[in-house]
């Protein structure tokens, strides 16, 4: 689906909070072209501030220093009337859903389409179309109270889609479910980039919903990007302790790795790693220890990372890094622990 | 009990009775609705701009002028009815043309009520869900469509509680007007009850108060749980009950 113009670049943005103690900086040069089309990711741990980077997009929260533009146009620029046309094009979800507890199911995907002017006949053939798209025809008269939470949240991506956006930014917005609601919503966020070609932003905190539906992501440390590119990328060899956090949410097995020199292999969707290191001790006859391992399937290929430690002997451990560095789809680098 | 019916007392009360009652709560309904109407008119839109006027509300207004706006309505709610009733009888006179009767209270009514419906119109619509604001904006709302389409129906249920209990504070409030000459329950206990000591009209008036006061408090919570759309039928019988 991905076409190379960018629908909405950030560029330096930035966004510090006056508080009662002082600054807060939430968001520090920030840099994220987002491909039309594309599923794009944001990704960091809580308070890194993914929620804020999201508000800047349509500026429920303004920058204090850069620039929004979206689908070519400086959104910092505009006036407030021209900013809520461009809204209308940049539709939100959210984890709480956040829908009109008072509406019911069809009236509240007929709200967008209220606040914009259209008739209300119109409208409502319109929001019955939408609740066939996520599956909810059923449920037009129901009153959000009487829906589960995965119900809740199609009728608040029927209502997003409403304006029709040319954005949908996600905000946590599996992070209520269950795993079995998680993964049917978001398949209903692929079906709709693939029909709709509405480009899709999709801020977590769970590695898992990246791994199944983002082509790109951008992860998030204490305000900053800490690394961006694509997913496969970035998981099968992340770069920096931000980004290895969350790849390897429980941390590795580091307790018995003294005076070991340790090597992380990462596997990009050629071999599996079991042939390798059984070839390794069968052509070098060189044997090394498995620390850890995890692979993924990502995209249909599969991905990974191991964790091995190399003999004591100095000659046999360059010998099996010389081995594994000859590997068709596989890099290796030496890392150092902490033994702590 | 016939020695009861037949004293000078009782014979009294229900003369008076017969002359009075039906039109002293007529009087009473008549300038608790007319009262709490214009109230409304003057305290809601006043409750929707002290939540919607904050910095980070829908509509923010200068803090000055937010300030000033609490500074009045804190002075207004402070002071107790019966001296504001008597500091406004001159206001009375220039709108109703005139000090004492019952359109005479209904000046001193609005004053003392509007500032107490602000607050509880403010206190409502604080219940709305930040989130589903922000979803508005998020879709492009102006600031009056927020206003107008989701704070002000999300609260509904809360705006009718609130509604039920003012016109109950404002009914009590006009009993107390009885003393400059406020037609209604009110004058009746003071004027016979107080005055003329016949304990049966007094105790007759007050009954009535509290009926009144009852009847249109629960039609209040009744309509306002039947109003809320976050309740299901079930936990719905439960709080009627």
């Amino acid at each position: 689906m991905s076409s190379e113009k960018p629908i909405i670049e950030l560029r330096d943005v930035g966004k510090t909070f006056q508080s009662a103690d002082g600054e807060l900086v939430a968001l520090e040069g920030v840099n994220i072209g987002i491909d039309e089309g594309d599923i794009f990711g944001v990704i960091g741990m809580s308070g890194a501030g993914k929620s804020t980077l999201v508000r800047c997009i349509n500026l429920l929260e303004r920058p204090t220093t850069g620039s929004v533009i979206f689908d070519g146009q400086d959104l910092t620029a505009m006036t407030p009337a021209e900013l809520r046309a461009s809204r209308r094009e940049i539709s939100m979800i959210f984890q709480q859903f956040n829908l009109l507890m008072q509406r019911t199911c069809l009236k509240n995907i007929c709200f967008p389409m209220e606040i914009a002017g259209v008739k209300s006949e119109d409208a409502k053939k319109r929001a019955m179309e939408l609740l066939e798209i996520v599956g909810l025809q059923d449920k037009a008269n129901a009153y959000p109270a009487q829906l589960s939470g995965g119900q809740k949240q199609r009728i608040a991506i029927a209502r997003a889609l409403a304006s029709d956006p040319k954005v949908l930014m996600c905000d946590e917005a599996t992070s209520a479910l269950d795993p079995t609601t998680t993964r049917s919503i978001l398949a209903l966020i692929k079906d709709i980039n693939d029909r709709l070609g509405i480009t899709a932003i999709i801020i977590t905190h769970e590695m898992a919903v990246i791994e199944e539906i983002c082509s790109h992501v951008a992860i998030l440390d204490g305000g900053r990007v800490a690394e961006i590119g694509r997913v496969e990328d970035i998981f099968s060899n992340p770069q920096t302790e931000a980004a290895r956090k969350l790849v390897y949410p429980d941390g590795m097995p580091v307790s018995f790795l003294k005076s070991e020199r340790v090597v992380r292999i990462a596997f990009n969707g050629g071999s599996s790693y079991e042939p390798l290191i059984a070839s390794l001790a069968i052509d070098c006859g060189v044997k090394v220890n498995i620390l850890g391992a995890d692979t993924r399937n990502v995209g249909g290929k599969a991905f990974g990372t191991m964790l091995i430690g190399l003999p004591n002997d100095p000659d046999e451990a360059e010998k099996a890094v010389a081995y594994i560095c000859r590997q068709r789809d596989v890099t290796c680098e030496e890392v150092e622990y902490s033994h702590d | 009990m016939t020695e009861f019916f037949q004293s000078e007392l009782w014979q009294e009360a229900v003369k008076i009775f017969e002359a009075e009652l039906i039109s002293d709560i007529w009087q009473t309904i008549y300038s608790t609705v007319l009262s709490t109407l214009f109230a409304y008119i003057i305290g809601l839109p006043l409750g929707v701009l002290l939540v919607a006027g904050e910095e980070d509300g829908v509509m923010p207004i200068p803090r000055w002028l937010m300030n000033a706006l609490n500074v009045v309505i804190n002075i207004l709610r402070s002071v107790p009815f019966l001296i504001l009733m008597i500091i406004a009888l001159p206001l009375s006179r220039f709108i109703v043309g005139s000090g004492i009767g019952t359109p005479a209270m209904i000046p001193p009514l609005i004053i003392a009520a509007f500032p107490f419906i602000a607050r509880l119109v403010e206190s409502s619509l604080r219940e709305t869900d930040r989130g589903v604001i922000e979803a508005a904006q998020s879709m492009g709302a102006t600031p009056m469509q927020i206003i107008r389409k989701v704070m002000l129906p999300e609260a509904m249920p809360s705006l009718i509680s609130g509604a039920a209990l003012a016109f109950a504070t404002i009914m009590g409030y006009g009993a107390m007007a009885g003393i400059i000459g406020g037609r209604g329950l009110g004058f009746l206990a003071i004027n016979y009850g107080l005055y003329r000591k016949i304990w049966i009209v007094k105790w007759a008036a007050v009954i009535l108060l509290v009926v009144l006061v009852q009847i249109f408090q629960s039609a209040g919570t009744k309509l306002a749980v039947k109003s809320d759309k976050r309740i299901t039928q079930i936990t719905k019988r439960r709080k009627t009950r």
